[in-house]
């Protein structure tokens, strides 16, 4: 039950048997008066009923690798990248992650549609853990990298999802990632910036950066990462290499339970 | 594993986000953060002044030396409940301290209280009074004390609405009773002496009656700033335990 970071070689995340549950927080947020009048039922409610949402997950990541985790709707893949980003605790189990970790964040929603592009580039790398003086420095690339200089001292609010799908991405990619969490983005933007992200993407294999991809889209899988987790009901189904991992995966009699994975596609 | 200079840039940053997002332009912005006491206190000057002949001298000055202390606190505290719901798709994917955001709310409307002092001293002139030296230790003492308790109570107030929702309308009612048991729109010598040693429950009564004295007289009470400051205490030592308590829990009830 510990999260433990700091810089060491070899694997940068090792998740050891990891599960993580949670209570179903609805019976309160459904408000503190419902909470008081109904108290002895919501308290055995908090504390019974609590939702499993990965169960016993190992793998390691080693540096410089690009790890994709696939899987259907509700498996368990964005809390697995929220274990990563050391915004979720594990209940069992323990988690390294070593070095600092960067998400690919919405832009524009909730904290800053009023800021412009300029401004939420500096947001976003300071809220990674940058200083603000890096940030400027890097300010040119990035703008120059989204292909967004029209727009750049434009409100968020006025960009298309596209563009500020192409905001964040250009804000990550540009940001000396350590790792990189990438969580299902890519379809957004056009085949030209998508074409760019990959190029991106590739290069930082090759400059030893870690990347954790999360994806429905089978041919950017098979593209962007050396080994692939497919998470099943919370549990970890198969694990290894992309093509043999992606191969089953989208083999129909491998499917366990009804559902094949809509929007899965490999083309 | 965050550095200082982070630390810094993030409040620094998140502060003119807030600021911005608040007042789109900077100068009819301000205009507007005054207006909001202002129209209080005109409000309170034909209601109680005008209607009712309160018997008070430079009562409009009363007024507003006790309304935009006021203003910083209710502000600031009204907002609270809102903050981590309003950001909850950055919370759910970065690991940062996440107390930094009810914290530049409360440092957005404090500098908005600093750049209402001008209108004080207006009124203070209009009244043929001036400002007084001792504001120059008075107010940074005064700021610090209520920065400390409304950072606290705002802090307590956005990690618990996360977990039940209808906090926020808790929180309404409670700043207007809170409002009317604390001697702004009346001197607290006017409470019946029965109730004066109430007075003192309230957390905020020495506080506000600290800031009108200093802006009025001059005058810095040791006494009430030490209950002031001891109150502080008492609403940030909860208000941060509950924030540390719960932070770990915030990504998995947004």
């Amino acid at each position: 039950m510990e999260v433990r970071r700091g810089p060491v070689s070899g694997p940068v995340i090792i998740f050891d048997s990891v599960s993580k549950s949670y209570p179903l927080y609805h019976h309160i947020t459904g408000g503190l008066k419902n909470f008081l009048f109904h108290f002895p039922r919501a308290v055995s409610q908090l504390k019974n009923h609590r939702y499993e949402a990965l169960q016993g997950i190992s793998f390691q990541v080693n540096r410089g690798e690009s790890f994709g985790i696939i899987g259907k709707n509700g498996a368990g893949k964005s809390t697995t990248l929220g274990l990563i980003a050391g915004v979720l605790k594990p209940s069992v189990g323990t988690i390294l992650v070593k070095g600092r970790v960067s998400p690919l964040l919405e832009l524009g929603s909730g904290f800053s549609g009023e800021l412009t592009g300029r401004e939420n580039i500096v947001l976003n790398g300071v809220l990674m853990g940058l200083a603000r003086a890096d940030v400027l420095r890097k300010m040119e690339e990035i703008i120059e990298f989204s292909g967004l200089d029209n727009f750049i001292d434009q409100p968020l609010r006025t960009y298309s999802t596209g563009m500020m799908m192409r905001l964040g991405f250009s804000v990550v990619a540009s940001l000396d990632p350590e790792i990189l969490l990438i969580d299902e983005v890519l379809a957004v933007g056009d085949i030209e910036f998508q074409k760019k992200c990959m190029d991106r993407m590739k290069g930082f294999r090759e400059n030893g950066v870690t990347i954790v991809f999360v994806s429905h889209v089978l041919k950017d899988v098979l593209t962007i990462c050396d080994r692939v987790v497919w998470i099943e009901n919370h549990q970890v189904r198969m694990i290894g290499s992309s093509e043999e991992v992606v191969k089953s995966y989208s083999n129909p009699n491998n499917r366990r339970s009804g559902d094949p994975g809509k929007g899965d596609k490999l083309s | 594993m965050r550095s200082f200079e982070n630390y810094r840039d993030l409040i620094t940053v998140l502060t003119q986000k807030e600021m911005k997002v608040k007042y789109k332009s900077s100068v009819f912005g301000y205009c507007w953060s005054v207006a909001h006491p202002l129209a209080f206190a005109f409000v309170y000057f034909i209601a109680f002044k005008v209607v009712m002949r309160i018997q008070m001298e430079d009562y409009s000055l009363f007024l507003i030396a006790g309304l935009f202390p006021w203003q910083w606190f209710s502000s600031s505290v009204s907002a609270a409940p809102m903050v981590f719901l309003s950001n909850a798709s950055i919370i759910k994917k970065v690991n940062f301290p996440r107390n930094i955001i009810p914290l530049t709310i409360v440092l957005n409307d404090m500098i908005h209280f600093i750049l209402s002092m001008p209108v004080i001293v207006v009124f203070l002139f209009i009244y043929h009074r001036s400002p007084s030296l001792s504001w120059l230790y008075g107010i940074p003492l005064l700021l610090i004390i209520q920065l400390i308790m409304t950072y606290g109570a705002a802090l307590f107030i956005a990690s618990i609405n996360l977990f039940f929702r209808d906090f926020e309308r808790l929180t309404s009612i409670f700043i207007t009773l809170l409002f009317y048991f604390t001697p702004i729109i009346y001197p607290e010598t006017m409470v019946p002496e029965k109730f004066r040693p109430l007075v003192n429950l309230n957390p905020l009564a020495s506080l506000m009656v600290s800031w009108r004295n200093l802006f009025l007289n001059g005058t810095l009470d040791a006494s009430a700033l030490a209950i002031s400051f001891a109150y502080s205490i008492v609403f940030f030592v909860p208000g941060y335990l509950v924030y540390r308590k719960l932070s770990w829990k915030f990504a998995e009830v947004l």
